[in-house]
């Protein structure tokens, strides 16, 4: 049962990026484009996604465990350090560069185009030079 | 006004799929730690077989007529690959992306997770404004 959630929830999550417009570069930088022509619709989408999270959580995360695992693996950390804020900088200006974060730039590779492969392969390299 | 119907029902599958993945695996859906562990482990099966879901995804979702394939990204393949490069080193370094912090992350009511949201959606903007309104590159 693990893998078929597995691969399920993935597919879920895609089909949500690619419908809500997140795999488009150009839609992206739209949204991030506050002084120009302001695209809003992905602010409908991080909205629906982040009510449909912060209502829920509470709800799941009162079981004692999950559904098919002995325990829930949540971040332990809760402290704001150089490093997070660093690293969320850092990240920014790559989404704002190109218009990808990481999920849709996943969902995007097998639509073909080369700067999409490049764009994932440089995130694996970017990821083991940390 | 007429809501925008696409990006809200994305939006409910992308939180509907987090939520499951918490519920039934006991998981946090970051995207760029589920990338980088599939890659270097622990517990690479889960992560590939999430990783492999995002692409079918991909793959199926846009044979239907009414959601067509994106354009192709503006810019070269080198500012892919740079951009690609600060994406993975900033997630790496910064613990989460847009999905681990901005969706899982609020909504476990983390104030580091509220915090790198909104830096990354801030300097985001800010690279934005200078490549597009300063520079004037691809306006």
């Amino acid at each position: 049962m693990r893998p078929f959630v597995a691969l399920a929830m993935g597919f879920l999550f895609g089909v949500g990026l690619a419908l809500s417009g997140m795999t488009d570069t150009h839609k992206v930088i739209g949204f991030l484009d506050v002084a120009g022509s302001w695209d809003s619709d992905l602010l409908w989408v991080m909205g629906s996604a982040l009510a449909t999270s912060f209502c829920l959580t509470p709800l799941v995360l009162k079981r004692k465990t999950p559904i098919f695992a002995a325990a829930f693996s949540l971040p332990a950390r809760s402290d704001i350090d150089a490093k997070l804020l660093s690293g969320a900088a850092l990240f920014g200006c790559g989404w704002g560069l190109f218009g990808y974060c990481p999920g849709p730039a996943i969902v995007a590779l097998p639509l073909g185009d080369t700067s999409t492969l490049v764009f994932v392969a440089g995130m694996a390299l970017g990821g083991s030079l940390n | 006004m007429s809501l925008p119907l696409f990006p809200i029902l994305g939006g409910l599958l992308i939180g509907t799929a987090s939520m499951g993945l918490l519920l039934l695996l006991g998981r946090v859906a970051g995207l760029s730690g589920i990338f980088w562990g599939a890659i270097t482990g622990p517990d690479r099966g889960w992560r590939w077989l999430f990783v492999t879901g995002l692409v079918l995804a991909g793959l199926t979702l846009h044979s239907f007529d009414s959601i067509p394939i994106p354009a192709t990204p503006a810019g070269s393949i080198w500012l892919a690959g740079l951009a690609g490069v600060l994406v993975g080193v900033g997630t790496r370094i910064g613990s989460g992306c847009t999905s681990g912090h901005g969706v899982c992350g609020i909504g476990r009511r983390s104030a580091r997770s509220l915090t790198a949201t909104l830096v990354f959606m801030g300097t985001g903007m800010a690279t934005v404004y200078l490549t597009r309104h300063v520079l004037g590159w691809l306006a």
